[in-house]
């Protein structure tokens, strides 16, 4: 008696290993998350606009259907990154995402307080690099650290109403991601 | 023998526990640290480093992009204020406040997050296009067939889910009470 309950317990023991196990171990194995899905449409290091979401096709699920949205998928192992964007009428924001979809740093024009918003994404590695003077003398210089190397950046502008969404994109269209070469 | 019986039925256990668990918990949809108000729930944390592991991987599988803790707050409703699913075929009005927020949209998609078709093509509002009263004060009718006003068609699909998206909004992590965050009431009206 005594000895099967041991069997059983060991059995929970066991299943609750599994369970976290496949829990952390979901997003690496993901086939079709965020950035897999964008491989094929969006080219590294290039700011791409996407196809607004229709109910027969949307590159991702929920999806905001009143925001035009465009992507730059990144790869910072030549080089930092500098990200301009022309700020919409309405509202625009800028979400940073790790290759497994976590979204570590948003700005939205608000906050960014210019009618552009410009950002530098670097590697931790390659902000320490970035000479003390010129970190100071560029006050204004908005710096975001990317914890790897390759993610994404979503850059979205809303339409508030369905007319204006050809005004949005064409904010959006005025983007640019493009790798810094190191000096 | 015994051993060989005991070990094969513990593995046999630990992986009906260990992945039935896992799928319960993706599919639910449970993660830490919801803000639930009436029907609505949001997961503030989700939008931020400090994602639980449930949440990735809720995401991974999804193929979805959380919205940022800086860009704004998600919040989903599957049921109305008294738990009632949301059926297609049957109607639901939303209407109260909102909290404060520069922009708010809401959105109806399928159960796995695709947008439903119809002949409007009307999949959602936003704040600025929303018909008001002299008050200030909206309600929308979440219907498979047209109303007047606001009306958002369900295209008449067995379920939907509801998506209010706020924009530039103090919403977030440290929200607690109901009073900080009033998100407007959905109450069903009837099934055809």
């Amino acid at each position: 008696m005594i000895r099967a309950l041991l069997w059983i317990l060991g059995a929970i023991l066991l299943g609750g290993i599994v369970h976290l196990s496949t829990v952390l171990a979901m997003p690496q194995a993901a086939k079709q998350d965020a950035y897999s899905r964008l491989v094929p449409l969006a080219p590294v290091n290039t700011m791409v606009t996407l196809a607004a979401p229709t109910p027969d096709n949307a590159i991702m699920p929920f999806m905001d259907p009143a925001f035009a949205a465009a992507v730059c998928r990144y790869d910072l192992t030549t080089g930092s990154l500098k990200l301009v964007a022309p700020v919409s009428q309405a509202y625009t924001s800028v979400t940073f995402y790790t290759r497994r979809s976590v979204a570590y740093y948003a700005i939205n024009d608000r906050a960014a307080g210019r009618r552009t918003i410009e950002l530098d994404l670097m590697t931790p590695e390659q902000h320490a690099e970035v000479p003390e003077e010129e970190d100071v003398t560029a006050a204004d210089r908005l710096i975001i650290d990317s914890p790897g190397p390759i993610g994404l950046i979503l850059l979205r502008a809303l339409a508030p109403e369905p007319g204006l969404l050809t005004m949005a994109r064409r904010a959006l269209a005025g983007a640019t991601c493009s790798i810094q070469p190191v000096k | 023998m015994r051993l060989l019986f005991g070990s094969c039925f513990t593995f046999l256990i630990a992986a009906v526990i260990g992945l039935g668990a896992t799928w319960l918990t993706l599919t639910r949809g449970v993660a830490f640290g919801s803000l639930t108000i009436g029907g609505w729930t949001a997961w503030p944390k989700s939008g931020s480093v400090d994602i639980d592991p449930y949440a990735r991987a809720i995401i991974a599988r999804s193929g979805e992009l959380p919205t940022g803790t800086g860009d704004g707050v998600t919040f989903y409703a599957r049921t109305d204020d008294s738990g009632n699913k949301f059926d297609g075929r049957c109607t639901f009005s939303i209407s109260g406040l909102t909290p404060a927020a520069r922009y708010w949209t809401v959105t109806l998609y399928d159960p796995a997050g695709r947008l439903v078709a119809n002949a409007i093509e009307r999949h959602g509002f936003t704040s600025e296009e929303i018909v008001r009263d002299a008050e200030g004060r909206f309600a929308i009718m979440v219907a498979p067939l047209a109303r007047p006003g606001n009306w958002l068609p369900t295209g008449g699909i067995e379920q939907f889910v509801l998506v209010w998206r706020l924009y530039d909004t103090p919403i977030g992590v440290a929200t607690r009470t109901t009073k900080e965050g009033p998100m407007p009431a959905i109450v069903r009206k009837g099934c055809s």
